[in-house]
């Protein structure tokens, strides 16, 4: 499960990227992006995107529909091919990188509106997420020998260990599409989890969730950052969740970053509140 | 008497629809495209397995072989056979399919009927347009009952691949980690990209265990009516093709089903209606079962996502 060495790099300060939480200053930052821009046509979508995220660091990424947030996390994960910029993944340049090589060399997601393989287990969707992992020949599996079923149970066992997050063991063989909505939305996360990422994106994880949910998806969410020490980028609009757990926001309006902070200094944050709320005149 | 006998044609035949069904299904299953030219690599599975047998017995066995020799020789014709279908299946994907990945579907179904024509243009250039006369795999036949019934050894061969091919891919597709990925991109590529799945790759696999099937299908044709010509392919591979949709495209046990069910039906509608009406019954019988309905006996309702 071991990730190929990456080489050791430089961290060439840039002025304009925020502060990463106080832990993880020293040590060199998972993601930084890079005067990142992104344009469909004529139309600039996402334009001078500068973040940079800490090791260890819970981040938020906010702002109001059609920001460009969901456009961010798929630059990142190469779903989009950025127009500028460059994305440093643990230092090195994702520019030549497919979808499938940046999500090897460390970046998992999960999406907006579900996408669940509906037709496959639970198990089996945890599974697919460590398709890159588990070891063993076309020729072992037909034959079934003893390689199969060493990746097999090898398999079988991280699975049910990576469902115990979510205390979902037990509906590790209903199929992904009977599961309840909130269930669903967890078990992307542990399905995003299995490809074993040292970040990880999560898109909206407590749309539709009731308050009681969304409470216990942020204790969860800061305990999979302590347990495998990766770090989490999530889009979310419930600022509960937000303002509660992340350590670094970077709001986004109109594809422009219009600030950065930790959650107190962007809630006071005129301009964020100008974007939310609109200009408020005065009386 | 006669009608068992027939019956037993059917099944057989069937068995054959079956196998190449089950390459059909599988593409469409995961890469969503109708791979026309599907019954052309039958053709050539036939025409390698036919050329290395002439070769080894022309050249390599002596003038009185034994059976472990003619056996054996058969078997790496097989092989042989399967080889170049799965090479020739991977590279028709790679360089016809691979480039319209992003396009319509009517694109990729205007290209594999093309594909489908190269084939057989192919065949006809390098192998000739005279018909071949191919040895049957395995000779002989089983009599029962004085001689009434007869089952030739290769309607047996042909059930017991069948069956045996038909376990083996559900057990791949379910079990292994491959199937797995082949799943999950046959419900959501981009998802399953994102999770790390060789998108490109997985459908190519699945075009290589097609073209191996395809391989198969073409020995055991061309051992049942041992004609081999450059269109042996194209009328077998239209009726796979609606067994395929008969079952309900996409599954696997749907296309064993329908296979054999179209077999049965053909046999019997050319013993006791009409030898030259058998084909019109067929497409009548499709075309009542796609009415009731309409995803085919075994396959799932999908409906349209708004």
């Amino acid at each position: 499960m071991s990730k190929p060495k990456r080489p050791e790099t430089k961290l060439v300060p840039v002025p304009s990227v925020n502060k990463v939480p106080e832990r993880d200053v020293n040590k060199s930052p998972i993601l930084e992006c890079r005067n990142l821009g992104i344009d469909f046509g004529g139309l600039t979508a996402v334009n001078e995107f500068n973040m940079a995220i800490g090791r260890t660091e819970i981040a938020g990424l906010i702002g109001p529909n059609g920001a460009g947030k969901t456009t961010v996390f798929n630059m990142l994960t190469k779903v989009y091919q950025p127009t500028r910029g460059t994305i440093l993944l643990d230092g090195i340049d994702t520019h030549n990188m497919t979808t499938v090589q940046v999500n090897r060399a460390g970046i998992a997601r999960t999406f907006q509106n579900i996408r669940l393989f509906d037709n496959l287990s639970v198990e089996d969707n945890v599974k697919i997420g460590m398709h890159n992992h588990i070891r063993y020949s076309a020729a072992s599996s037909i034959f079934r020998l003893p390689g199969y079923w060493k990746g097999e149970r090898l398999a079988h066992e991280s699975a049910l260990e990576l469902l115990h997050i979510f205390d979902m063991e037990d509906l590790a063989d209903a199929k992904a599409g009977s599961l309840p909505y909130g269930a669903q939305r967890r078990l992307e996360i542990v399905r995003a989890l299995a490809t074993n990422p040292s970040l990880l994106l999560l898109d909206e994880p407590a749309a539709g969730m009731n308050p009681s949910e969304t409470a216990d998806l942020m204790e969860n969410i800061v305990k999979i950052r302590d347990t495998f020490q990766i770090a989490i980028l999530l889009i979310e609009h419930d600022m509960n969740l937000v303002m509660g757990i992340c350590e670094g926001i970077c709001v986004l309006n109109f594809g422009q970053i219009i600030a950065k902070g930790t959650p107190s200094e962007i809630q006071n944050n005129p301009e964020v509140i100008k974007a939310y709320l609109g200009d408020q005149k005065e009386v | 008497m006669e009608f068992l006998s027939y019956l037993i044609n059917g099944i057989s035949m069937g068995s054959i629809y079956a196998i190449i069904a089950l390459g059909y299904t599988m593409v469409y299953g995961i890469a969503k495209m109708l791979n026309f030219a599907h019954g052309d690599v039958i053709m050539v599975g036939g025409y390698v397995s036919f050329y290395a047998t002439s070769y080894a017995t022309a050249q390599l066995l002596g003038e009185d072989p034994s059976a472990m020799a003619v056996g054996m020789a058969t078997l790496v014709s097989v092989l042989l056979a399967m080889l170049v279908c799965t090479v020739l299946g991977v590279i028709i994907e790679g360089l016809a399919y691979r480039p319209l990945r992003q396009a319509g579907s009517l694109a990729v179904l205007i290209t594999a009927i093309g594909v489908s024509y190269f084939l057989q243009n192919a065949a006809q250039l390098l192998f000739g347009a005279n018909p071949k006369n191919f040895t049957p795999v395995v000779g002989g036949q089983l009599t029962f009952f004085d001689g009434q019934l007869r089952i030739s050894y290769v309607a047996l061969l042909t059930v017991v691949a069948c069956v045996v091919i038909m376990v083996g891919l559900t057990v791949f597709t379910g079990q292994s980690k491959m199937g797995k990925a082949m799943r999950a991109c046959s419900e959501d590529k981009g998802a399953a990209q994102l999770m790390g799945i060789n998108v490109n790759r997985t459908i190519s696999m699945t075009f290589a265990i097609g073209s191996a099937l395809a391989a198969i299908a073409g020995v055991l044709l061309c051992s049942y009516s041992p004609v081999l010509k450059p269109t042996t392919g194209s009328m077998p591979g239209i009726k796979a093709f609606t067994a395929a949709v008969f079952g309900g495209i996409g599954s696997i046990p749907g296309a064993f089903l329908g296979g054999l069910l179209l077999g049965i039906i053909e046999a019997i509608a050319q013993a006791y209606i009409s030898t030259q009406l058998s084909n019109a019954i067929l497409f009548a019988v499709l075309i009542v079962v796609l009415l009731v309905k309409p995803s085919g006996l075994l396959g799932k309702y999908v409906p349209e996502k708004v």
